[in-house]
C-alpha cells in the first residue's frame, strides 16, 4: 500500500503540533500503515517543529517502530525468561528455518515478518508466540511452524 | 452521571451494591490474558447464550461476569460460581451447558472439572481451600477476579473510592502522606524506597506544577503482576494515584504502559473515562476544590524506560535515555518539575492503607518490609500464576506449598528473582525469608516480583548468558561501562557456553562486573552484572565444568553435549514424533536410532522420554 500523504497528514494533525506527542504520532502512523513510511517521518518533523534527526532517533531507539514495510503476518516470539527456559530458542529456530527468514526480517513475498520480543507477560503459559496480536501459549516446538503459517 | 458531592457517592454506592448483590448467584469467567488465549471469551459468550436460552429465575443473564485474571493461569479458562465458591478449571465451550444444567440449576458439583491436587490426588471444590489460594493474602490483588474491570459500579460496590471519600472528608493532604509514611510501605517496583518519604519530599518542594506518574512499564521478563492489576482492577490504580495527587498537591498524572500490553491500555482508558464521567477525575473531584486528571502514555518497547528518568523523557516524547541523578526526580522530574513516580502495585495498595489505616497494614509482613507482595510464578513449576503473600514468607513455601513443586518430578535448581537486575538463588536458600533486605543480602533482589523457577534441565551458565544478551540489547548506549562492558561480558560468557572459555575468563568477568556496577550511569548498568555474579557465587562449579571438562551437566549448551539413546528404549516412538529435524528413526517396540549427523542437540527427545532412556553425554 502506497502511503497516502493526506492520510499521513490527518493522523499527524490530530495532535495539534504537540512536541511531547512525538512517540504517540509515530505509534499512530505505524498502526495505520504497519510501518512508519519515510513521508511520515518528514511530515512529523515539520508538523511538530522538531529536527528531522530527532524524529529519526526516536523512531530508531524504540524497538517497536519499523521504518521498513512489514509482512501481512507479524510473528512475535517471546524471549522472556520463562519462555527462554521452556525452549523459546528451539521455537525460533523452527520458525526461522521454516519461513527461511531470520528474526527481524520480512519474507520476500511480504507475507511474514518475524520479530523477537522480550516478554509479553503471559509467562504462565510459556513459551508464547504472537501472530498478529493473537496469543498462543504452551507452544510445542514441533508444532510451532504450523501455528504461524 | 456526574457525582458532585461525597454523600451522593455514598448514595450511589448503595445502589451499586444492590445491583451487584442482586445477582444472587454469580458466574465469574476469567478473561485474563492466559485464559483468553485458551478461549475463555468463547466460554463467556456461551454462558450468556445458555442463560438467556434457559431464563433461570434466580440467575440473570448478567450473572455471567467477565473478570480479570484470577491468578491461577496454569489451569485456564477458570470459572468460579459464587456464593458457593465452586472452582472449575480448564472449562471449554462444550462444558457450559452441563455447568448451567447441573451446577446452576440443580446445585450439583461436576467432579471432573474441579481442581485436582497433585499431591493428594483429591478434587477440591471450593476455591479458598486450594493450596494455591489458601496461603495467599490479597491486598493489592483484592478485587482481581471478582469484579468486571469495565464497570466502575462494580468497583464502587466492593468498597472502591471509599478511601478517596475518607481523605476528602476527614483528612488533610499532610495526613494522607503521614498515613502512608506510617504504613512503612516500600515501593513495589523493585528499589524498595519508602513511598511516604518520597511523597513528603515532593510535597515540600517549592515549585509547580507537580506530577504523579504511574510506572506501568513492566519490562522485567517473567513479571506480569502489573499487567494483571491494570487489566483486571484499573480503578484501584487510579484511586491510589488520586490519593497521591491529593497528598502532594498535583493536578496532572500520567500512566506509562508498555506497548506490549494493549489490553491494559483499553481497560485503563475505559476506567479513566468512567471516572471522569462520574466526577471522580477531572475538575472539582466529588464537588471539592481538588482537581486532577490522568493521561495514558504508551511506551515504545524499551526496557530502559522502566528507569524513572528515562521514563520521564519518554513521556516528554524523547529518546528514553536516563540522566545522572544529582538532583532527584521528586525535585526535578518530568519537564524539570517535582514528580512522584510509583509503580502499579504501590498505587493499588494505597487505597487499602488509607481505608484500613497504616497500623493495620504495618502489622502484616516483617518489620522493615511491611504488607504483602505479589509474585508471578513461572518457569519450571506446577502452579504458574500470580500469588500475593505476606512479606517474610519463605521461598520454600512459595515454591512447594503454593507453587506445588517442580513438574515431572525433576529437581529444583534455582529461583530467579528481580529480573535482569536480580539473581539466581540455589536450593540452599529455599528457607530464606522473602523481603527487600534479605533478598539483596543473598545477592539477588526483590525487583518487581518476577519469580522464575528453574530445574536441573536449566544451565546456569546459559542463563547468565541469556540475561547478559538481554541487557546488551536493551542498554541505551549512553554510558560506556554499560554499553561496552556488558557486551564484553556477554561475549566471554557465550564463549564459555561454547566450551572455549578459560579459568582466566571467569576471573576477568568478575573483575569487569565490579567496574560496570560502580561506573554505570543508571540502574540498568549498575545492576546489570547481578545475574552473572549471583550465578558465579552459587553455581561456580557449573562454570568450571564448562571450562575444564567441556561439559554441560544440564544438557543445554549444544556444543558440549550429545544425546544418546540407551538400551532401555522401549520403542514407544514418542521421541520420533517430537524431533524437529527427523533425526530419530525406528519401529514400534524396537530400540530407536538417533542420527548424530542430523541431531541439533535441542533436547526435545530427552524431555519427552518417559523411560529415562535418553542420556546426555
Amino acid at each position: 500500500m502506497t502511503p497516502d500523504v493526506k492520510q499521513i497528514q490527518k493522523i499527524i494533525d490530530q495532535h495539534h503540533g504537540d512536541k511531547s506527542a512525538l512517540i504517540t504520532v509515530l505509534q499512530d502512523l505505524q498502526r495505520k500503515f504497519n510501518y512508519i513510511p519515510p513521508e511520515g517521518v518528514t511530515a512529523t518533523a515539520k508538523a511538530l517543529d522538531v529536527p528531522l534527526s530527532k524524529v529519526y532517533s526516536v523512531a530508531t531507539f524504540y524497538s517497536t517502530f519499523s521504518l521498513v514495510p512489514r509482512g501481512e503476518k507479524i510473528i512475535r516470539i517471546c524471549q522472556g525468561t520463562a519462555c527462554h527456559i521452556k525452549g523459546a530458542d528451539l521455537i525460533q529456530e523452527q520458525i526461522e528455518a521454516g519461513l527461511n527468514i531470520k528474526a527481524g526480517e520480512t519474507s520476500s513475498d511480504m507475507k511474514y515478518t518475524l520479530e523477537v520480543v522480550n516478554c509479553v507477560g503471559v509467562c504462565a503459559m510459556a513459551p508464547a508466540v504472537l501472530v498478529n496480536d493473537k496469543m498462543h501459549g504452551n507452544v510445542r516446538c514441533e508444532k510451532a511452524l504450523k501455528l504461524v503459517k | 452521571m456526574r457525582i458532585d458531592s461525597i454523600p451522593k457517592l455514598e448514595k450511589w454506592r448503595k445502589k451499586c451494591q444492590r445491583e451487584y448483590n442482586s445477582r444472587k448467584r454469580k458466574i465469574f469467567v476469567c478473561l485474563g490474558e492466559a485464559c483468553l488465549a485458551n478461549g475463555s471469551a468463547e466460554v463467556y459468550d456461551e454462558f450468556k447464550k445458555e442463560l438467556k436460552k434457559r431464563k433461570l429465575s434466580d440467575v440473570q443473564v448478567e450473572s455471567a461476569i467477565k473478570t480479570g485474571c484470577h491468578g491461577f493461569c496454569a489451569l485456564g479458562p477458570l470459572v468460579i460460581i459464587e456464593p458457593e465458591g465452586t472452582f472449575y478449571t480448564k472449562v471449554k465451550v462444550k462444558n457450559v451447558a452441563e455447568i448451567v444444567e447441573k451446577t446452576i440449576k440443580n446445585h450439583e458439583v461436576i467432579d471432573r472439572l474441579l481442581y485436582k491436587d497433585k499431591k493428594t490426588k483429591e478434587r477440591i471444590a471450593e476455591y479458598g481451600k486450594i493450596p494455591f489460594y489458601e496461603k495467599q493474602q490479597r491486598i493489592s490483588l483484592r478485587n482481581v477476579g471478582t469484579i468486571d474491570p469495565y464497570k466502575i459500579s462494580d468497583y464502587i460496590a466492593v468498597g472502591g473510592y471509599t478511601a478517596l471519600s475518607k481523605a476528602l472528608t476527614d483528612m488533610s493532604p499532610k495526613q494522607v502522606i503521614d498515613e502512608v509514611s506510617k504504613s512503612k510501605l516500600r515501593g513495589r517496583g523493585g528499589g524498595g524506597f519508602s513511598t511516604g518519604r518520597k511523597w513528603a519530599t515532593c510535597a515540600k518542594v517549592d515549585d509547580e506544577p507537580r506530577y504523579v506518574i504511574c510506572n506501568g512499564d513492566e519490562g522485567d521478563p517473567g513479571a506480569f503482576m502489573d499487567r494483571t492489576t491494570m487489566g483486571s482492577d484499573p480503578h484501584s490504580v487510579l484511586e491510589g494515584m488520586i490519593l497521591c495527587a491529593f497528598g502532594i498537591g498535583s493536578t496532572q498524572g500520567y500512566i506509562y504502559v508498555r506497548e506490549e500490553y494493549p489490553l491494559a491500555v483499553v481497560t485503563l482508558q475505559n476506567a479513566i473515562d468512567e471516572a471522569r464521567d462520574s466526577g471522580i477525575l477531572g475538575d472539582n473531584i466529588l464537588g471539592t476544590d481538588f482537581c486532577f486528571d490522568i493521561k495514558i502514555n504508551r511506551g515504545g518497547g524499551a526496557f530502559v524506560c522502566g528507569e524513572s528518568s528515562a521514563l520521564m523523557k519518554s513521556i516528554a516524547g524523547e529518546v528514553g535515555e536516563p540522566r545522572a541523578k544529582y538532583v532527584r526526580s521528586v525535585v526535578k522530574g518530568l519537564n524539570d518539575k517535582p514528580t512522584v513516580l510509583n509503580n502499579v502495585e504501590t498505587f493499588a495498595t494505597i487505597p487499602v492503607i488509607i481505608d484500613k489505616g497504616a497500623k493495620w497494614f504495618a502489622k502484616i509482613g516483617t518489620k522493615t518490609s511491611t504488607g504483602t507482595k505479589v509474585f508471578s510464578l513461572a518457569g519450571k513449576i506446577n502452579n504458574t500464576g500470580l500469588v500475593e503473600v505476606p512479606m517474610g514468607i519463605s521461598l520454600r513455601e512459595i515454591v512447594y506449598d503454593i507453587g506445588g513443586g517442580i513438574p515431572k518430578g525433576r529437581k529444583f535448581k534455582a529461583v530467579q528473582t528481580g529480573g535482569p537486575s536480580g539473581g539466581c538463588l540455589p536450593a540452599e536458600k529455599l528457607d530464606l525469608k522473602v523481603d527487600f533486605d534479605s533478598l539483596t543480602e543473598a545477592g539477588s533482589m526483590m525487583g518487581s516480583g518476577g519469580m522464575i523457577i528453574m530445574d536441573d534441565r536449566t544451565c546456569m551458565v546459559e542463563i547468565a548468558r541469556y540475561f547478559l544478551s538481554f541487557l546488551v540489547q536493551e542498554s541505551c548506549g549512553k554510558c560506556v561501562p554499560c554499553r561496552e562492558g556488558l557486551y564484553q561480558l556477554h561475549k566471554i560468557c557465550a564463549k564459555i557456553c561454547e566450551g572455549q572459555g578459560t579459568m582466566e575468563d571467569i576471573e576477568l568477568m568478575e573483575k569487569m562486573s565490579l567496574t560496570i556496577q560502580k561506573a554505570s550511569l543508571c540502574g540498568l548498568g549498575q545492576s546489570g552484572p547481578n545475574p552473572l555474579l549471583s550465578t558465579l557465587m552459587y553455581f561456580k562449579d557449573e562454570f568450571i565444568t564448562h571450562v575444564k571438562d567441556k561439559k554441560c551437566p544440564a544438557g543445554v549448551c549444544r556444543d558440549l553435549i550429545k544425546f544418546v539413546i540407551t538400551d532401555d528404549c522401549t520403542g514407544c516412538m514418542a521421541c520420533i514424533k517430537v524431533c524437529p529435524v527427523d533425526a530419530i528413526t525406528g519401529e514400534k517396540k524396537k530400540i530407536h536410532i538417533l542420527d548424530q549427523e542430523l541431531c541439533t542437540q535441542c533436547g526435545s527427545c530427552f524431555d519427552i522420554c518417559k523411560f529415562d532412556s535418553i542420556e546426555i553425554k
